[in-house]
């Protein structure tokens, strides 16, 4: 099944295009080696020896000294539809998704109001297929109104097409409403995807506790608060035989909670995002909530290291933004005032890129399968450069160097941790369900013979 | 100095500049006329969103003895009330192109927002649980007047210093200026991770007989309903600073107001090692040097100093 016929996107026509002598990096089909990628009708047609590609009828791109790899699937990002669309909308979320690459990407349901009923998720989809530059999956939410207190009707939400489910911005304070999910979910399958901390633990705090948060006099949120849920909810799962999937991990001792989950036989996946990867607590002593005041919060450098840990040995299985879109009026507030999230749809990959692949912290081969990660906790096939495969291709030139924001954003807002930021490596085209989703404004088809 | 916005900020030297201006203003205090015209034709705004008696009093009262014009805002009746976001009350604000603007804000940074947006001088005068600088500084120019240098002067600091902002400065100031710091108050009262300012953390007055310094914290009422002590009393018991704890050779400081028989006893309130009272008249003198500093100031010395004879201060064991 192709992310064509799964989600939701507006149609275009099919790619006919050969990235000439383009670098192909795929691990997980084995595929890495320079060749001319020849996309036909959408589909990836076929990896011809370099310059040797047939171009007849297509674009040509010279793709030399560029890589290829499958795009990227993001299962969490905030698309502000419906009620937010000040913040981001489903044309301009996924022009972001699909300037960093991106072929698919999951919305969440934490919307205004949440996305809670059959209709809902249906109006969703029709939006998406009139507007969506990438294809879009939707999740519904665990609790009605995310209340956290009676379950959605989820058999109806699977049948109108939620592709999971997720109270995500809540956590699911209330144990047992959880273990009713989780039985649940045996009549309709979806994962469930957690936003894990305790409300209790957390209380008003906004950043990390720790020496910086002491120093800068806010109010801490405990490291325990993230791993304690995780490890009531690791148990939950385990006891239902449920499948859940846990967002955002931020702390060590949640990284070592899902190892141990997972060694126990738990049906449990996990996400980081790019910036838990990248920077941590210290970055709060600026006090500037646009680019790092988030929930979870940056944690210690040890949390970071524990999470890159995780990453590379796959206890962490992919890389999830949490794209979460806010208006400057929301950020330009004293920091406990302010709204929490960083937007990373456009520059997930070329943050990770300079952050740990260019120091040797982490192989590119790793990243790029972290990258599209996300799409198999949901039932989502993953990308891949196999001939005959829906062309699904994030074209990078990993040399590029360019500053974040200088030349504005797709996204509708502008609370990119990364703002102002050099990065090296830049998505230049990407295709998207056998559509040309994105190209670099500078950079133009077709130039090459 | 283009603004004050945290202790962290200074250099001890830049400290050590505006307590030496404190000092030749504490001599324009003891004049019949207590005026001076540096800041003439200037502009001084307060804006303060909590309440403050002494902090709000004394930066207007320095602002007027250096012959500033004053605005004071107070958020309660103003169009904060209304809704204003701060960026567009400072953007008001600064139509009246203010040398200087004084604020006081519950949450943290939001002096240092103010200060990217205008092209005033900003003064933090509390934000949130960060920092409060002026009180750090007074407090320093206190003890530098009964002590002399605070090199290896060992000082506590008593209470509640997860909610102070004055337990951050001043812990950030004393370091700066050669002092031994030790925080003591119970385990849910000390943030976590404070070692990092290079204190010593203890949960017990045992050793309070070390201390040359006690500073006591106040101690909010609220803070019982939130289970960080089981009750005032108990806390009094564990905690509070009386006579008895406190030997005649200690000096005592509290930041104001007091919660008499709380943290402090009466006792030792009105105890001749108190400096409280003192600390107030600091307040003034510092807050003028403050103003000074940042708005006239620069490497020139101070006008009124010029051939006046400005009185020394009585070093600690000489008649005054």
């Amino acid at each position: 099944m192709s992310l064509a016929e799964l989600l939701d996107v507006r149609p275009a026509e099919p790619a006919n295009v050969v990235l000439r002598r383009a670098t192909v990096l795929d691990p997980v089909a084995g595929i890495d080696g320079v060749h001319d990628v020849v996309v036909r009708d959408g589909k990836i047609a076929e990896l011809a020896a370099p310059g040797e590609g047939a171009v007849e009828g297509v674009e040509v791109v010279d793709a030399e000294g560029m890589h290829a790899f499958p795009a990227f699937f993001d299962p969490h990002v905030h698309l502000r539809t419906p009620g937010q669309e000040h913040k981001e909308d489903l044309e301009t979320g996924t022009r972001a998704a699909a300037a960093g690459g991106y072929c698919g990407i999951l919305a969440m349901a934490n919307t205004e109001p949440p996305v809670s009923t059959a209709a809902d998720v249906a109006a969703l989809r029709e939006q998406a297929r009139a507007g969506a530059s990438i294809p879009v999956g939707f999740l519904a939410t665990v609790t009605r109104g995310m209340a956290g207190e009676e379950l959605t009707e989820m058999v109806e939400l699977r049948e109108a097409g939620a592709l999971g489910f997720s109270d995500d911005g809540l956590p699911i304070a209330n144990a047992r409403v959880l273990l009713r999910a989780l039985q649940y979910q045996r009549l309709c399958g979806g994962t469930i995807a957690l936003h894990e901390e305790d409300p209790d633990l957390s209380g008003e705090g906004v950043m990390h506790e720790g020496p910086v948060s002491a120093v800068l006099g806010l109010a801490g949120v405990p490291s325990v608060s993230e791993s304690t849920m995780i490890a009531r909810d690791a148990a939950l799962a385990g006891y239902e035989d449920a499948r859940i999937h846990v967002q955002h991990l931020s702390a060590a001792e949640s990284v070592e909670v899902v190892r141990a989950a997972k060694a126990g036989g738990v049906r449990i996946s996990a996400e980081a995002s790019p910036h838990h990867l990248c920077l941590t607590d210290e970055e709060v002593r600026s006090l500037d909530p646009r680019r790092f005041k988030m929930n979870p919060p940056l944690r210690s450098e040890s949390d970071r290291q524990a999470l890159i840990e995780a990453l590379r040995d796959g206890t962490i299985e992919c890389v999830a933004t949490d794209h979460a879109p806010h208006q400057d009026e929301e950020k330009e507030v004293p920091f406990e005032q302010a709204a929490m999230g960083v937007t990373g749809l456009e520059t997930a990959f070329a943050a990770l890129h300079t952050e740990l692949v260019l120091p040797g912290t982490l192989e590119l081969g790793i990243l790029v399968e972290r990258m599209a990660g996300g799409a198999a906790p949901f039932g989502v096939p993953r990308p891949t450069m196999v001939p005959g495969a829906e062309a699904n291709i994030a074209l990078c030139d990993l040399g590029a160097e360019w500053t974040v924001g200088e030349d504005g954003y797709e996204s509708r807002s502008q609370n990119s941790w990364c703002a102002g930021r050099t990065l090296t490596g830049r998505v230049m085209i990407t295709f998207a369900a056998g559509q040309v989703a994105f190209r670099l404004r500078s950079f133009s088809l077709g130039v090459a013979a | 100095m283009r603004h004050l916005l945290a202790i962290e900020q200074l250099s001890r030297e830049q400290i050590e500049a505006i307590l030496d201006r404190a000092e030749s203003f504490a001599e324009v205090g003891r004049r019949d006329i207590k005026k001076v015209p540096t800041l003439r034709g200037r502009t001084v705004v307060t804006l303060f969103y909590e309440a403050s008696t002494r902090t709000s009093s004394s930066f207007e009262l320095a602002a007027k003895r250096l012959s500033a014009d004053l605005v004071s805002v107070k958020a309660a009746g103003s169009s904060v009330d209304k809704g204003e976001s701060l960026k567009d009350t400072v953007a008001t604000l600064s139509a009246y192109d203010p040398a200087a603007i004084v604020i006081r804000h519950p949450h943290a940074g939001a002096a240092q927002m103010v200060a990217e947006w205008t092209e005033a001088a900003v003064v933090n005068a509390g934000d949130g649980k960060h920092e409060h600088p002026s009180q750090a500084l007074l407090d320093v120019y206190t003890l530098r007047r009964r002590l002399g240098p605070l090199d290896g002067t060992r000082i506590w600091i008593v209470g509640d210093v997860l909610h102070s902002r004055v337990a951050r400065s001043n812990l950030i100031a004393f370091r700066k200026m050669g002092a031994e710091v030790t925080v003591c108050g119970p385990p849910t009262l000390i943030p976590r991770g404070i070692e990092a300012l290079g204190c010593e953390v203890v949960h017990s007055l045992d050793r309070v007989a070390e201390a040359e310094v006690v500073y006591a914290l106040r101690m909010q009422r609220e803070r019982m309903r939130e289970s960080f002590v089981p009750s005032l009393r108990e806390y009094a018991a564990s905690f509070q600073i009386d006579t008895r704890r406190l030997s005649p050779r200690q000096l005592l400081m509290h930041p104001g107001p007091v919660n008499r028989g709380v943290e402090l006893s009466g006792e030792a309130i009105d105890s001749p090692q108190s400096l409280i009272a003192e600390q107030v008249a600091a307040g003034l003198v510092v807050r003028m040097a403050i103003l000074y500093e940042l708005l006239a100031g620069g490497e020139r010395p101070a006008p009124l100093a010029k051939g006046e004879d400005v009185a020394q201060p009585t070093p600690i064991g000489q008649p005054a």
